[in-house]
């Protein structure tokens, strides 16, 4: 089994009023038990909007901390779950489900062993 | 076996290169877990394969012997390395080898079905279509990256790093080893078919360059839809593909004249057309007509059938042409299928129909838009705006055989 991160991108701000908010959370929280009762689901997490990142960069005996998010762009992480699956095909359909249900892009990485 | 070296030695081994080593790769991919891994102990039975044939003698079986050997050279790998990763690979090979035993002769049924995961494997569509070709090519096609380098107009380092890279997302994601289960096997099958296709057509109109055709991809897409064939026959798509591939491939010497300019279809010396590939491609059609299970290659083909069966141009049933083209939008209600249909409606209802129908396509961007508007308004006489399409070809394309041509075109009107 490999452990697989799913990331959740998400535009920045607040969502549009033509998404319906319960319904996602709806289908999200019946995907996490679809995914425990499989033993596929490891963590899960959901974050508040980018624009509350604050970064750290240590360097040359300093430090330097700064407001905002580490890369630029009009879309941010904005959750994720970790899955274990037997093979990337197995990931796929899991993020399928996930994209389905939250109606954003998921990126799928492997988890190095 | 005998004392004596055995000059032929070399020769075999060079026979065995590549149709058969990446056979041997594809065995020992799913022993090994790992297709770097495989074609390191693959490489491994090769060498040893010039050290022991010239003195033993050529084995009876030197797949079998390469695969044998091949499986031993894998183990000493694995007993050599330590890292964590690679006990783990070892733990999962030798399980592989102790049920691997039984079957001692791998020939037939193992072998196709070994070479067709590497199929799936390298068309899995978490790679990037160019990846999936040029995976494709260098391990079920068995040319040398340089080849594929060479084929697609990159340095070779690029298209090295390309393979390496996606061999290691094969392996860390683990994009399985399988045939897909039925479910899925439709989909993916027609994305292993697209880079078939993909292959064929990049040799048929090299995308740039000055050469029109680079015949050594369309024989080698050919191969590859071969192979397909034989490994999954009942697949009509399939047929339909290799007959689509064998019928365009038999025109291919026609469609550049001695000097490597562009002739056109109606131009060609049909004298000239490859009969076997012809034949062998209408017997195709046939028998998926008769499955009557229709698809977009098998579509395409039996419209080219119907160009193949023409004696000359005038001859060329294009009713036939204009029904099959229908089915086929229906299938795959593309922009560029709708400009090949208008292509026929300007044969059996008249270029002003087809020129209404070209000019609702959003396809501005395509010189072959441009070209058939270009035909269409000098059949209707309006000679200026058929000058400027020209010129829009023209500056559309890459390919400097079909610039040559369109220049022809536009200066002889």
């Amino acid at each position: 089994m490999t452990q697989y991160l799913l990331s959740i991108y998400q535009p920045d701000g607040p969502p549009p009023s033509t998404v319906n908010l319960e319904r996602i959370m709806a289908d999200v929280g019946a995907l996490t038990t679809e995914m425990q009762t499989a033993g596929a689901w490891v963590f899960a997490g959901g974050l508040h909007d980018a624009s509350s990142a604050t970064v750290v960069k240590a360097g040359g005996g300093d430090v330097l901390v700064t407001d905002g998010p580490y890369v630029e762009g009009k879309e941010h992480l904005g959750g994720f779950t970790v899955i274990r699956a037997a093979d990337l095909d197995a990931a796929l359909e899991w993020a399928r489900k996930l994209s389905r249900a939250t109606t954003l892009p998921i990126e799928v990485r492997p988890f190095r062993h | 076996m005998s004392d004596t070296p055995h000059p032929d030695a070399a020769a075999a081994i060079a026979r065995l290169v590549p149709a058969e080593t990446t056979r041997a790769v594809a065995i020992l991919t799913r022993i090994a877990g790992d297709i770097g891994l495989a074609e390191d102990a693959v490489q491994d039975a090769l060498a040893a394969a010039l050290a022991h044939w010239p003195v033993a003698g050529v084995p009876p079986s030197p797949v079998g012997w390469i695969v044998t050997t091949a499986k031993r050279k894998l183990i000493d790998r694995l007993r050599r390395e330590s890292s964590r990763e690679a006990r783990h690979v070892q733990a999962t090979a030798l399980e592989a080898l102790g049920r691997a035993d039984g079957d001692s002769d791998e020939a037939g049924g193992a072998i196709a079905d070994d070479r067709l995961r590497m199929l799936f494997t390298c068309c899995h569509p978490a790679l990037a279509p160019q990846v999936r070709v040029a995976l494709t090519l260098r391990l079920v096609g068995g040319l040398t990256t340089a080849a594929i380098a060479r084929a697609f107009l990159v340095p070779e380092a690029t298209m090295a790093q390309r393979i390496t890279r996606a061999k290691h997302k094969i392996r860390d994601a683990r994009i399985p080893y399988r045939v897909p289960d039925a479910a899925d096997l439709p989909e993916r099958l027609a994305g292993v078919l697209a880079v078939v296709y993909l292959v064929f057509n990049e040799g048929y109109t090299a995308s740039s360059g000055d050469q029109l055709t680079r015949g050594d991809l369309c024989t080698e897409a050919i191969r590859l839809g071969r192979l397909l064939r034989d490994l999954l026959p009942r697949e009509p798509e399939v047929a339909g593909l290799l007959a689509l591939m064998l019928l365009v491939d038999a025109r291919r010497h026609t469609r550049t004249s001695a000097d490597g300019d562009l002739v056109l279809l109606g131009d060609q010396d049909r004298t000239r057309w490859d009969r076997a590939r012809i034949d062998d491609g209408h017997a195709l059609v046939r028998e998926c007509l008769r499955v009557n299970r229709p698809g977009p290659y098998q579509l395409q083909a039996a419209i080219q059938a119907v160009h193949t069966d023409a004696p000359s141009a005038a001859a060329t049933d294009w009713t036939q042409i204009l029904a099959l083209y229908d089915q086929l939008l229906i299938l795959q209600p593309t922009p560029i299928v709708a400009l090949n249909r208008a292509v026929a409606v300007a044969e059996v209802r008249g270029p002003a129909e087809a020129l209404a129908l070209v000019d609702a396509l959003p396809l501005g961007g395509f010189h072959v838009f441009h070209a058939v508007r270009a035909d269409l308004l000098r059949r209707l006489g309006r000679v200026a705006d058929a000058a400027l399409a020209c010129g829009a070809a023209i500056a559309a394309t890459a390919n400097e055989a079909e610039r040559a041509f369109l220049r022809q075109r536009r200066d002889a009107h």
